[in-house]
């Protein structure tokens, strides 16, 4: 049996005068009704890029799909564009990022929501308003008939990411892809998003995707997480798996490059060097090889020349990576583990 | 310096890196620059947290502290009707050399703080002490030579540096204003700076859309550093850049702190970025700072709900490796306007455990542990606050905040920057000294 | 909104007023006297002073000025000779307030002078106004939504093309051959609608608007085009498209709306303009608009006229203004308040 969601070998290129962007290169991960999906990944890693993909938004002329998106059996890369349309807001919806920018500021937040459900429902501006103000309600807007009637820049950016998740829910869809929806928030606002989508998707029993560079979001969220570098997974495994025992040098680096707000202050901060790849000339082999600091440990130059598969790691036959260390725990907790968590290292002895 | 930098010694990469291709991607992509110039496999290098040095001597002192802008009517003749009270009576101290972080969330007044500091903004009230001499009213002549001691980091590296000036002019631009150095030696000062920040020097003919945004940091460090400031304010100085970039940057940030010996005010609001750089860490609340504390204290042990509050809310990536999430402790709604804020104290109209009295007093910044000030009638660890406030017999108060005729006001409840060597225990409800 | 617009109009009185000043300092501050130039050629200089003082130029500046605006409040006598009015009352000319003056040149009052004028200009420019805001904004859009294509290549082009032509070039082109070679239709006279009739009134508009659509719409096609480019790529835009809304309501609710926005600040300031400076269309095709009168009473001196003028586009600019903020606060509910 399939799973709900199955992406196979997704590719997402575009053309330039410069040669091919290769945005995403190859992406496959399969996904259940009611669990939740974190991309974890920094700008240029091609997370954004492929949930737009299954939305369907890259516009012919400038984008090259490939590969295929099943949804409940059907490959929405073979739709035409107006069942591509049907489909869009109803079976898969999207939140993005800032939702002040990305709410139309001379419309109500009413008439932007309503509208969301008229689409696809046959149903008067009235009925929809009416569902609209239900949405609101759903979402936590105090005085939702009142509110319905607000420009977007009247709400706070809690309620305008509130406002854009009720748009993206009204109409029940199966498969919700939530796109950075907490970095413009602040930390408390963000705690109460990351509360509501976890209620609405009880609710709803929707597969989620959540795209953050947060593994702090990750962590909260997500039942399993993909972690992307230059256009292709290099992780994917359980939340906990990837969080406590990562096998992949670049998730070790995304780790150790974040301070936390607890545990010890000796903790080292390790930086990855260097800045992210180009897309149009990414690096031979493993495109993370010119920043990883332990490539002396493979033999060879395997990693400059060959593409490491992704496949399973030393632990379950769930949890892959794509890397040629053949002993990825034993390094992870002899070099990388007591800098950046002495604690947890000393605890254990 | 250089050897220490080996770790993120950076060359320019293609401006396209850390863009994502969109709808139209033809305008990023240009030809990479320089990739074989890339030193990528030197060691990496992590830095611990930095430490305080408690002996250190005040740079900058800063009490009472207010910024109010006016709100005008939209009437035919246009009456100020009204002030946002961006800041509202802060008090505090920053160490020579060391570095108080600023914390809160959007619209609680930190960055105004830190605006203030530069004097980018002429006070309402209150006064800032820089170095012994009060420079809170100075007139714009005398400020050109405190320009040069107390200097600035913006956020956004793409929009702080002018994208038609080399950076070889932005760096270099300082030090031809104040005439610092004659003409022909600001190139080699520049070229040296460029070194310091991990940029190569042979790139001061650059342009900033050359360069990709951490780099971009450095470039706005370097000029913050060409005068030599005594005192830097950085204001979210990494929260524009990604994950792996933030750290280079941090790191560079402690690095310059330790080579110069800057003071630096950190004004972030991202807790864990605040928690490894600051020793020292105050929490603001709509214009005022609610507690502050050395990073141990306000982290571990932090007495006021709100500080409780917003550390609960962090993700917290290692908890969640070792074993399951925290609870969180929910706030309910959203900042209150600061044109209006509430009455007594101002996180009552959110707080779990406001009672009648924090609706009529507020409470004063009290001085709770050697290096501990928290502003709550309730201050407590999470899960022991007391039942009942801690503040009346401070304040000549009863329970409820009326005025208690039989209790005489304490001078104790003044605000006064920096820690004295007594306070008042929670416990014992007495005075306490070391 | 009401509060505000009365705001505006308060300072645009005072800019007015200021702009009068303006004029009367520099017109008396110029090399040339205009005493000389109304006494004619052979002129003696105790004529020449006579001339002056029958004019009012022998008093000082200020004093001239006040005259000048004691006139728009009051209304004013020419000459202002009581024992003249009393003696013979029909040598008098009244102007009735407001009065802009008495062109000696034209002998008429400048009110009447702006009110002959008036009507020809408004109704060229709002003629040209229709035709280039309706054909600039659909070849712009059409281009932004195929772009890079051949007709999104070929239109920006063609008007680029049309633009480069100068304006006397095209009203010669117009006149010379589609009225007068070809005759597809008549010599275009200025025919006023109340006496001809609405259509001979745009039928003898048709000519001199093109001439002047022409010209302003190259710019509209361009800025369209790059608003509702610009516009499409707007975070709300995608949010439009991930709702599963169908592309033609994406383009014309949720882009159009934002893209047109800023057009509305270019036509009330190119539309303003234009009264007062299609000089070169209105001479190619003898119309008597503001245009050609303010040629003229440049070329004759004509203090008086050249006030009015000042005054009368200066107004019109500042309405036109005043007009475009009002429709953003209505287009854009962000500006509403404040």
């Amino acid at each position: 049996m399939s799973s709900y969601l199955s992406v196979r070998d997704l590719k997402v290129h575009f053309p330039t005068v410069d040669g091919i962007v290769k945005a995403t290169d190859g992406l496959s991960f399969d996904l259940e009704k009611g669990r939740t999906l974190g991309i974890v990944g920094e700008s240029g890693s091609g997370k954004s890029v492929s949930s737009s993909a299954i939305l369907g938004l890259h516009r012919k002329t400038s984008a090259q799909v490939s590969g295929e998106i099943l949804l409940d059996g059907t490959d929405l890369l073979k739709l035409s564009d107006e069942q591509m349309r049907r489909r869009r807001g109803k079976d898969v919806a999207m939140i993005f990022q800032d939702p002040l920018s990305a709410m139309h500021p001379y419309y109500t937040v009413g008439n932007q929501i309503g509208e969301a459900y008229r689409v696809h429902h046959n149903v008067s501006k009235k009925a929809a308003r009416a569902r609209a103000i239900e949405m609101l309600d759903r979402v936590g807007i105090p005085q939702p008939d009142r509110r319905v009637d607000d420009y977007p820049h009247q709400f706070s950016g809690g309620m305008r990411q509130r406002a854009m998740i009720a748009m993206g829910l009204i109409n029940n869809p199966s498969l919700l892809i939530a796109d950075e929806p907490t970095t413009a928030l602040d930390v408390t606002v963000q705690a109460q998003i990351l509360d509501l989508l976890q209620d609405l998707q009880k609710e709803f029993e929707s597969a989620v995707i959540i795209i953050t560079h947060d593994l702090g979001v990750i962590a909260e969220v997500a039942d399993e997480v993909l972690v992307m570098y230059a256009g292709r997974a290099v992780e994917v495994g359980t939340c906990k798996e990837i969080l406590t025992h990562p096998e992949m040098p670049y998730t070790w680096g995304l780790l150790s490059s974040v301070p936390d707000v607890s545990g010890d202050t000796n903790a080292r901060l390790i930086p990855i060097p260097g800045n992210p790849p180009s897309l149009l000339t990414p690096p031979s082999g493993c495109a993370f090889h010119p920043r990883c600091p332990h490539r002396d440990k493979v033999e060879g130059d395997l990693c400059v020349t060959t593409l490491p598969e992704l496949a399973p790691g030393t632990r379950t036959e769930t949890h892959l990576k794509r890397c040629h260390l053949t002993n990825p725990d034993a390094v992870y907790e002899r070099e990388v583990l007591p800098e950046i968590a002495p604690d947890l290292v000393e605890e254990e002895r | 310096m250089n050897d220490k930098h080996g770790d993120d010694k950076l060359t320019p990469l293609p401006a396209t890196a850390g863009f994502l291709p969109q709808d139209d991607p033809i305008s990023r992509t240009e030809d990479p620059v320089d990739a074989d110039e890339i030193d990528y496999l030197s060691p990496v290098e992590g830095h611990a947290a930095s430490v305080a040095n408690p002996d250190a001597k005040a740079i900058i002192e800063v009490r009472d502290l207010k910024m109010y802008f006016p709100v005008k009517s939209s009437s035919v003749i246009r009456r100020t009707i009204g002030h946002v009270q961006a800041v509202d009576g802060v008090s505090f101290q920053v160490p020579e050399g060391g570095s108080l972080g600023l914390v809160g969330e959007s619209g609680c007044g930190k960055s105004t703080t830190g605006r203030l500091i530069t004097r980018l903004y002429e006070p309402t009230g209150g006064s800032i002490n820089f170095n012994g001499r009060d420079i809170t009213n100075i007139s714009s002549r005398q400020l050109k030579p405190l320009r040069r001691e107390i200097q600035m980091i913006f956020q956004d590296p793409y929009t702080s540096l002018n994208p038609r000036h080399s950076v070889g002019a932005i760096v270099g631009a300082p030090l031809a204003i104040h005439k610092v150095v004659p003409k022909d030696k600001i190139l080699p000062r520049v070229q040296e700076l460029l070194e310091i920040v991990g940029l190569n020097p042979e790139h001061y003919n650059r342009y900033p859309h050359e360069f990709s945004g951490g780099q971009r940091q450095r470039i706005g460090i370097a000029r913050a550093l060409t005068l030599q400031p005594k005192v830097l304010v950085a204001d979210e100085p990494v929260s524009a850049l990604d994950v792996s970039i933030q750290a280079q940057v941090i790191n560079l940030l402690q690095d310059v702190q330790r080579e110069f010996n800057i003071a630096f005010l950190f004004v972030a609001h991202d807790l864990a970025v605040v928690r490894h750089f600051c020793p020292e860490i105050a929490v603001m609340y709509l214009g005022k700072i609610v507690e502050i504390a050395d990073r141990e204290t306000l982290y571990n042990r932090p007495n006021h709900p709100y500080t409780q509050a917003l550390l609960s809310a962090v993700p917290d990536v290692k908890q969640a490796a070792i074993g399951g999430r925290r609870e969180r402790i929910r706030l309910e709604g959203d900042v209150p306007s600061p044109i209006n804020p509430p009455s007594g104290c101002r996180f009552r109209t959110r707080c779990p455990i406001a009672q009648e009295i924090c609706a009529r007093v507020e409470p004063p910044l009290l001085q709770i542990g050697q290096r501990h000030k928290v502003a709550c009638h309730f201050a407590g660890e999470l899960g022991q606050h007391p039942d009942r406030p801690v503040t009346t017999g401070l304040l000549g108060v009863d329970d409820s905040g009326a005025p208690d005729p039989g209790a005489t006001p304490s001078a104790l409840a003044a605000d006064e920057p920096g820690y004295s060597d007594t306070w008042f225990d929670l416990e014992r409800k007495t005075m306490a000294s070391a | 909104m009401l509060a505000y617009v009365i705001r505006r109009c308060f300072v645009g009185v005072i800019m007015l007023i200021v702009m009068s000043l303006v004029t009367f300092v520099l017109f008396f501050a110029s090399p040339v006297d205009p005493a000389r130039y109304a006494c004619g050629k052979n002129c003696s200089p105790e004529l020449r002073e006579q001339t002056r003082k029958s004019l009012g130029y022998d008093k000082p500046v200020v004093v001239q000025w006040t005259n000048f605006l004691k006139g728009v409040v009051q209304g004013r006598d020419y000459p202002d000779d009581p024992e003249l009015r009393a003696a013979a009352p029909e040598l008098v000319t009244h102007c009735p307030a407001p009065c802009f003056g008495y062109s000696v040149v034209n002998t008429k009052t400048v009110n009447e002078l702006m009110k002959e004028a008036f009507p020809v200009s408004l109704s060229i420019s709002i003629a040209a106004l229709v035709l280039w805001l309706f054909f600039g904004v659909l070849f712009g859009v059409i281009a932004a939504v195929r772009r890079g294509t051949l007709i999104d290549r070929g239109i920006v082009a063609v008007s680029l093309v049309l633009y480069a032509f100068p304006a006397f070039f095209i009203g010669l082109f117009l006149l010379k051959f589609i009225a007068i070679k070809w005759q597809w239709v008549e010599v275009p006279v200025y025919s006023p609608i109340a006496e001809a009739g609405v259509g001979a009134w745009m039928t003898s508009l048709l000519l001199p608007a093109v001439t002047l659509a022409v010209l302003y719409m190259a710019g509209y096609v361009r800025m369209t085009r790059a608003f509702v480019l610009e516009s499409m790529s707007e975070d709300y835009v995608r949010t439009a498209r991930a709702k599963g809304l169908k592309s033609g309501r994406v383009l014309f609710k949720h882009s159009m709306r934002a893209a047109l926005t800023p057009l509305v600040t270019l036509v009330g300031l190119d539309f303003a303009g234009l009264m007062g400076g299609a000089i070169i269309t209105e001479t190619v095709f003898n119309y008597n608009g503001l245009g050609k009168l303010a040629f003229d009473a440049n070329t004759t001196n004509d203090l008086p006229t050249i006030i009015g003028l000042v005054l009368l586009l200066g107004t019109f600019v500042i309405v036109a203004n005043i007009i475009v903020d009002v429709l953003y606060a209505v287009i854009d509910p962000r500006v509403r308040v404040g």
